[in-house]
């Protein structure tokens, strides 16, 4: 489409540059410490949740189903350690809700190797047959969607896959878990690749990462297959780049119809974690029973990557990576979608895939202004929604006339239209509460 | 840990930084070296028309929000400098008083304030005295001026309700050789002269406070543009229309019409193009609606000048433009993506 001499780094229209803060990006993975008590909580993915097949007081091992997949949207989940059943009680969650959890008191004396695996021999699997056996690792997105892998990777009906797209874009401020795992694991995201094109069928795969990573495209190109069915491209380091939308129409010129999945486009994206995890479990058999994480932001003593054991409680991480006294606002996930959480309680899922600790200042709460129809949101949205106008629709409570006429339901939150208001409008949060309202219309009212 | 609070917020939890005051602060310094170079032409008269009108816009704003402190966000603070600007320097105080009242009650306060006006205040302002003192409003003294450190002009301390004297003698006193008391526009519609555009550039015309340097008003909007306190797509679309479209003109009848950039650098052009049809309240938030309304101001500036009654079109074309804007905003919604066509 664009002549030769324009060709610029592939990006999207619109978005926004945010300070990025990416320090922890140099610190190599490391391992951390088991907690006393670890909290799995059964909700760790989209979809229906796993149910509980252990009982109080039986002891299980590493790497053991302690809990079944409901139906194949849905996923088994494993035990993070050895150790004794100690209740199934309901714990604080990231949305704030109560949500029930397994509680395993962590044998101390134990080495905590992986004991138990469900190995497969997965040489003549293909397709739907692959995704069964894919599903009892008990993947799911590590972006923060938490949509269960082997479910994503299976074409619906009438639709054919012709690309992988490898989301190793990391476009939040602060997370750099992704780009170190590149770096130090490009051969398991190979390994993952592998498998997820024999899944969905796709004859070729894209690595998208930002031209702020671009230590991790060598350390990928370096591990690349020899057939050429994947290659790497550099995409401009932009806010919201790493949406499955932005990254699609950056990538192939393709946009994905409102209301629909990327499959309707013949893409299947998947994180650079996800696979990588797929890539190193797959083939052993073995369950998820940790990931790696990033912890940052100013209030903490010791960020860094970590690989944490899923249903670490978050105060025991926090006590572990120092979270100095200034800090009053902690975050799941980045500081552009990441939610804050209400208790220290909440235990780490297989969707989180950064904790940020901020303190004082950069909490403050700024004076709110009425809108100045500045247009600076329209300027940035990725999806061309115009969040002006929403914005005055949602003080008003119009939330159908924002739904119909302008498209609420297409805004995936990215939080450029608040990130850049300056009347310091929480626009986000505003059609947030819209979409809330309309589908729990007779809940709310 | 536990004995900290923690705080729930929604996110986004980084901010750009830019707030709606320091948008305003800094349009309010970029407007300092005009106001400094009408105080250099016109002198004291100027100095004081300028703090009387900014002071009164202020006072008015404090008045009629008396449950929340809006001096704060500075938006009258521009307002009153932006009003002060566009009246002849000799104007009367009191008629400035009354402009600024105006101004802030009528084109701001009573629609809501901050963000809720239709019209640009300061323009609904000069426009109310446009209306009501016609003759005080085309009064001009010379720039320049031997004294014009030392005294005032007589029209400045006009009392309230009284209609200001003739200053005609008092303009002869000041030695200011080939003084017309007309402003290029109005010696060109009148007398077919224009200025050169040397004048115009350096202000060496006479005009409103604010309105005689071209070049230093560029100058200031350029700043704002590139700090990004100024959507610049706006005064581009207001100049490249009234430049094509006094072009067109100047084909069609070279010895009638001037010269685009005559049109471009006299009267209001310049100060309305980048300082109020940027208003951000009244001007779209569309790709396309934006250049649209700077369009539509370009177009509409050349038409009332060449064919209406009065010699500046600036103003009320912005005011037709502003009262555009709703529906504009409304017929160019942007293409959302992965839809196929235009949502109204």
């Amino acid at each position: 489409m664009r002549p030769p001499f324009f060709n610029r780094t592939p990006t999207f229209e619109h978005g926004i540059h945010p300070r990025y803060h990416k320090e922890t990006g140099h610190l190599p993975i490391k391992r951390f410490p088991f907690a006393p008590k670890l909290y799995v909580s059964l909700e760790q993915h989209i979809g229906k949740p796993a149910i509980a097949i252990v009982q109080v007081g039986q002891e299980v091992l590493r790497g053991e189903i302690i809990a079944k997949a409901d139906g194949l949207f849905s996923l088994p989940i494993h035990a993070p350690a050895t150790g004794i059943i100690e209740a199934l009680e309901p714990m604080p969650s990231d949305n704030g809700e109560m949500e029930m959890c397994i509680v395993i008191r962590v044998h101390e004396a134990d080495t905590q190797e992986v004991q138990v695996r469900y190995p497969h021999d997965l040489e003549n699997l293909r397709g739907r047959e692959l995704a069964l056996v894919m599903q009892e690792i008990g993947v799911a997105g590590k972006g923060g969607a938490t949509f269960p892998t082997h479910a994503k990777l299976i074409p619906p009906n009438g639709c054919t896959i012709d690309t992988i797209i490898v989301n190793g874009v990391e476009c939040e401020p602060y997370l750099t878990c992704d780009h170190r795992l590149m770096l130090e694991r490009a051969h398991d995201v190979m390994v993952g690749i592998h498998y997820a094109r024999r899944v969905c069928g796709a004859p070729r795969a894209i690595i998208a990462v930002e031209d702020n990573k671009l230590d991790a495209v060598a350390a990928l190109e370096a591990a690349l297959p020899t057939d050429g069915s994947v290659s790497v491209k550099v995409v401009a380091t932009k806010y919201p780049q790493g949406a499955a939308e932005t990254l699609i129409k950056a990538l192939l010129g393709r946009e994905v119809p409102a209301g629909k999945r990327s499959s309707a486009v013949g893409v299947v994206m998947n994180n650079v974690m996800t696979l990588a995890y797929v890539g190193r479990l797959l083939p052993l058999g073995e369950g998820m029973t940790e990931r790696v994480l990033t912890i940052a932001g100013p209030s903490v003593e010791r960020p860094g990557n970590y690989i944490v054991p899923i249903g670490t409680p978050l105060r025991f991480l926090l006590e572990y990576a120092g979270a100095r006294g200034t800090a009053n606002e902690i975050i799941l996930g980045g500081p552009m979608m990441g939610t804050t959480i209400p208790s220290v309680d909440v235990p780490i899922t297989k969707g989180v895939c950064g904790v940020l600790v901020f303190g004082n200042k950069e909490a403050e709460t700024a004076q709110i202004y009425p809108c100045i129809h500045c247009g600076e949101c329209v300027n940035v949205c990725p999806k061309k929604l115009n969040p002006t106008q929403l914005g005055l629709l949602a003080a008003k409570r119009e939330y159908d006339v924002m739904a119909e006429s302008f498209l609420l339901g297409e805004c995936f939150e990215c939080g450029c239209c608040s990130y850049v208001c300056p009347s310091h409008i929480p626009l986000v949060q505003q059609f947030r509460v819209a979409k809330y309202f309309l589908k729990h219309r007779e809940k709310v009212t | 840990m536990s004995k900290h609070r923690i705080e729930l917020r929604a996110a986004p939890h980084q901010h750009s930084g830019h707030s709606v005051p320091t948008i305003m602060r800094n349009v309010v310094y970029s407007m300092l070296p005009i106001c400094g170079f009408s105080v250099w032409q016109y002198g004291l008269s100027a100095l004081v028309l300028l703090l009387t009108v900014t002071a009164t816009c202020l006072a008015t704003e404090r008045l009629l929000n008396r449950n929340a402190n809006t001096l704060g966000d500075w938006s009258a603070a521009i307002t009153g400098i932006l009003l002060g600007l566009t009246l002849p320097p000799a104007f009367p105080l009191w008629m400035g008083i009354v402009a600024s009242f105006v101004a802030i009650a009528i084109g701001k306060a009573m629609f809501g304030g901050l963000g809720h006006n239709p019209f640009n205040p300061a323009l609904i302002g000069r426009a109310f005295v446009q209306a009501a003192f016609p003759v005080a409003i085309t009064t001009w003294v010379p720039a320049f001026s031997a004294n014009r450190f030392s005294e005032f002009v007589p029209t400045t301390f006009t009392a309230p309700l009284m209609i200001p004297p003739d200053i005609v003698g008092w303009v002869k006193q000041q030695g200011v050789d080939a003084f017309t008391g007309a402003t290029p526009l109005a010696r060109w519609k009148f007398e077919n002269v224009t200025a050169s555009a040397h004048d115009l550039l350096t202000g060496a015309v006479t005009a409103s406070a604010g309105e005689t340097s071209a070049l230093l008003i560029l100058a200031c909007g350029a700043y704002l543009a590139l700090r990004k306190f100024m959507d610049w797509r706006i005064p581009v679309a207001v100049l490249g229309t009234a430049a094509l479209t006094a072009w067109a003109f100047q084909l069609y009848d070279p010895a009638h019409y001037p010269a685009p950039l005559f049109v471009l650098l006299s009267g209001g052009l310049m100060i309305g193009a980048i300082y109020m049809a940027t208003d951000m309240a009244t001007s779209p938030v569309t790709p396309v609606g934006v250049w649209l309304y700077g369009g539509i101001i370009g177009v509409m500036t050349v038409i009332i000048r060449y064919f209406g009654g009065l010699t500046e079109g600036v103003m009320y074309a912005i005011l037709l433009g502003n009262a555009l804007t709703p529906l504009i905003d409304r017929y160019t919604q942007p293409r959302v993506y992965g839809t196929a066509k235009d949502k109204p």
